[in-house]
């Protein structure tokens, strides 16, 4: 059996790309011989040195501030944010420039930035380490974003990522990284996966089931426990979630009728609501019940345990939720 | 205003008697912090956990010097600012067990703790956070004539984040009775501090802003009381801020789990030596004559003050799991925290 993870996938592509082109870098904090916190750039120091591995101070604008202006003068960076939710610091440079540039230059100038965002709760770190911030960046023309869920599809989507011309937000959530700082896995050759391109990862009759990051899983669990009960869930993983597969979704409606969307942001302006309103408007006749939302309750991530959990959007919710749907 | 080095100390104002409070202050943050490391091994703390191990001198000179009505913003690194402002260790505890009793019911843990009733404002999950906050306060005193002063706590690391530089200005500007407390610890995270800036004192930043920097020996509980003292009556005179850099180091790696292997050795070693618990105990002994009674009658009372604190912390309640919905607005609107 092949021993290839989501950080693998990230590791690879990132490597792929230096050496395939050597305009790209990693720019981030503790990047470098560290290896990053959640160990995803372990070993490329190694290979590629300091001059692909920019160690950075802990100046979150700073860093997306030079990835911009790397990027407008021939430089492919990535930036590493530990954790999406110190993006906050460096919205400035993300929205207000980098999004914004090759439109306000009346297409003179882009953007070829990637910025890889640590995303999602995984056990308990609180607050402010561990939103869901998707809906931020989806609601800015000019930002593409990206959520996989697999090491295939992140491997594939990032390579795709380093080579779009225009700014990627890369979400990776901490729950899909396994083994953190262990050995790097086998090598698996991934072709780059195109933005925009979303991917059925279970077949079903009564139920389509949109969920991304590490939802996924819990919806796919889920969908084994309905099987049992005899209700057949679709599951469409859109992959991408700027540009979004909105063919891809209408196809599984005309086989399923109901739609049920599952992300761990909170539910009140999720990127769920805009994926209800696809299903609205393009698919309205195909719909046999009403569309169901589930998502983060709308409070901050609660640091005790059983609070958190309460908060997230699990297994048995959306088995419950499927259930009440499909009645 | 050149940024200037605090005495060594002479402890001239140091009775025996006030060393073994501030010594007992000091190792009530060192075994609280090597408590909650084996607690978290025992698996009864669930999140990130910082230890302030080595620093204690930092914190204790720091607050020792403070008065009631004053406020503090801390950092991730923040139960020893905590305890050297005067917490209780059992809630702090049973925040780290994510209980009811806790400081912050459970809903914030090590990273976002507070105890209001002592000023102290928070610990603080951003780097940098807490800075711009304690210059609100203190702009909040400026408006009001209040004579409390606020202090922030913050790393070498932090000192790159532009909240620290904004604020610097801003202070300066408005002359805010305010102390930038930059515990130096030679790293932010994995990288240390001559690979994140040239300078090799952030208290030379001060200058720059229209402010004193002052250096100091942040191991040296006596040397950082004193240069405290200097900043708080010039923050209270309405003369402004002050940056104070202490010099310290933390033992132990950057977070419970870190085995700090980015260090070498013979710096940690050095370091050890310097450890603060151990130069101020031989210090008392040599220069106040403490016994080793004495001593030993300090690590006593810690420990089982602490014991009973953790014995208390184990028995509180866990909240239940729709206690997640309070809290998010001061008046919560039906339902909203639901759907
Ligand atoms: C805005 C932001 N960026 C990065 C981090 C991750 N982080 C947590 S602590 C830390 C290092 C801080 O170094 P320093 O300010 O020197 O404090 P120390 O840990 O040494 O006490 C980093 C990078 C964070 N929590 N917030
Ligand atoms: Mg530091």
């Amino acid at each position: 059996m092949t021993n290839f993870t989501y950080a693998d996938g990230i590791r690879q592509a990132i490597a792929e790309e230096i050496e395939r082109d050597p305009s790209v870098f990693v720019i981030g904090e503790d990047v470098g011989e560290s290896g990053g916190v959640f160990g995803v750039t372990k070993g490329l120091w190694d290979r590629f040195g300091s001059n692909h591995l920019w160690d950075t101070p802990i100046s979150e604008e700073g860093i997306v501030g030079a990835a911009v202006g790397a990027a407008l003068v021939g430089g492919k960076p990535i930036v590493e944010i530990m954790f999406g939710d110190f993006s906050f610091l460096a919205m400035d440079m993300i929205v207000n420039q980098a999004a914004k540039t090759h439109y306000m230059t009346g297409g003179n100038l882009s953007v070829p930035m990637v910025v890889r965002m640590v995303t999602g709760t995984a056990g308990s770190t609180g607050a402010q380490h561990s939103q869901s911030l998707e809906a931020f960046f989806t609601q800015v023309p000019g930002l593409k974003v990206v959520a996989p869920s697999t090491a295939e599809d992140a491997k594939g989507l990032l390579i795709s990522a380093i080579r779009d011309p225009d700014p990627v937000i890369f979400f990776e959530h901490k729950g899909l990284y396994v083994g953190r700082g262990g050995p790097a896995g086998d090598v698996v050759k991934v072709d780059p996966i195109p933005m925009g391109v979303g991917k059925i990862v279970r077949e079903g009759s009564d139920v389509t089931i949109v969920s991304y990051l590490k939802t996924l899983e819990y919806a796919q669990k889920a969908a084994d426990e309905l099987a049992v009960e005899g209700i057949s869930c679709e599951i469409f993983d859109p992959r991408t979630l700027v540009p979004f597969d909105r063919a891809g979704l209408r196809a599984s409606l005309e086989k399923t009728g109901r739609l049920l969307i599952a992300h761990e942001a909170p539910t009140r302006g999720g990127f769920g609501a805009e994926i209800a309103a696809f299903a609205a408007e393009d698919c309205f006749e195909l719909l046999r019940a009403p569309i169901v939302r589930v998502g983060a309750r709308n409070t901050p991530i609660p640091y005790a345990p059983i609070m958190e959990k309460y908060t997230l959007p699990g297994v048995a919710r959306i088995a419950e939720e499927v259930r009440k749907l499909v009645k | 205003m050149n940024s200037s080095t605090g005495s060594t100390s002479t402890g001239i104002s140091v009775t025996l008697e006030k060393g073994l409070e501030l010594l007992e202050r000091m190792m009530l943050i060192r075994r609280f912090e090597e408590r909650a490391a084996q607690l978290r091994a025992e698996g009864l703390i669930p999140g990130f956990l910082h230890p302030y191990i080595g620093q204690e001198a930092s914190a204790v000179g720091i607050c020792d010097v403070l008065s009631p009505q004053d406020v503090l913003t801390s950092t991730h690194r923040g139960h020893g600012h905590m305890i050297g402002r005067g917490a209780d260790p059992a809630r702090m505890y049973a925040e780290l067990f994510a209980r009811v009793g806790g400081y912050n019911q459970g809903k914030g843990g090590s990273l976002h703790m507070i105890d209001t009733e002592l000023g102290f404002l928070g610990a603080n999950g951003i780097v940098g956070g807490g800075i711009p906050i304690a210059g609100g306060a203190a702009l909040q005193f400026k408006r009001t004539g209040s004579d409390a002063v606020a202090v922030s706590f913050f790393g070498d690391g932090a000192s790159n984040e532009g909240s620290f530089h904004e604020t610097m200005n801003m202070a300066a500007l408005w002359k805010l009775p305010i102390l930038f407390v930059c515990e130096n610890n030679l790293y932010g995270e994995f990288t240390r501090q001559s690979e994140h800036m040239v300078l090799k004192d952030v208290a030379d930043r001060a200058p720059a802003y229209g402010m004193p920097g002052v250096v100091v020996d942040g191991n040296d509980v006596i040397a950082v009381r004193e240069v405290t003292k200097v900043a708080v009556e010039r923050a209270r005179n309405g003369d402004g801020p002050t940056l104070i850099e202490t010099k310290t180091y933390r033992h132990r790696g950057h977070f419970e789990g870190d085995m700090a292997k980015y260090r070498p050795k013979e710096e940690v070693e050095e370091w050890m030596k310097r450890d603060p618990l151990l130069t101020f105990s031989t210090w008392l002994s040599t220069e106040r004559d403490a016994s080793k009674a004495d001593l030993a009658d300090v690590r006593s009372r810690v420990d089982t003050r602490l014991e009973v604190a953790i014995a208390w912390a184990k028995e509180q309640a866990h909240p239940l799991a729709e206690d997640a919905l309070n809290h998010v607005y001061v008046e919560s609107f039906n339902g909203e925290a639901l759907r």
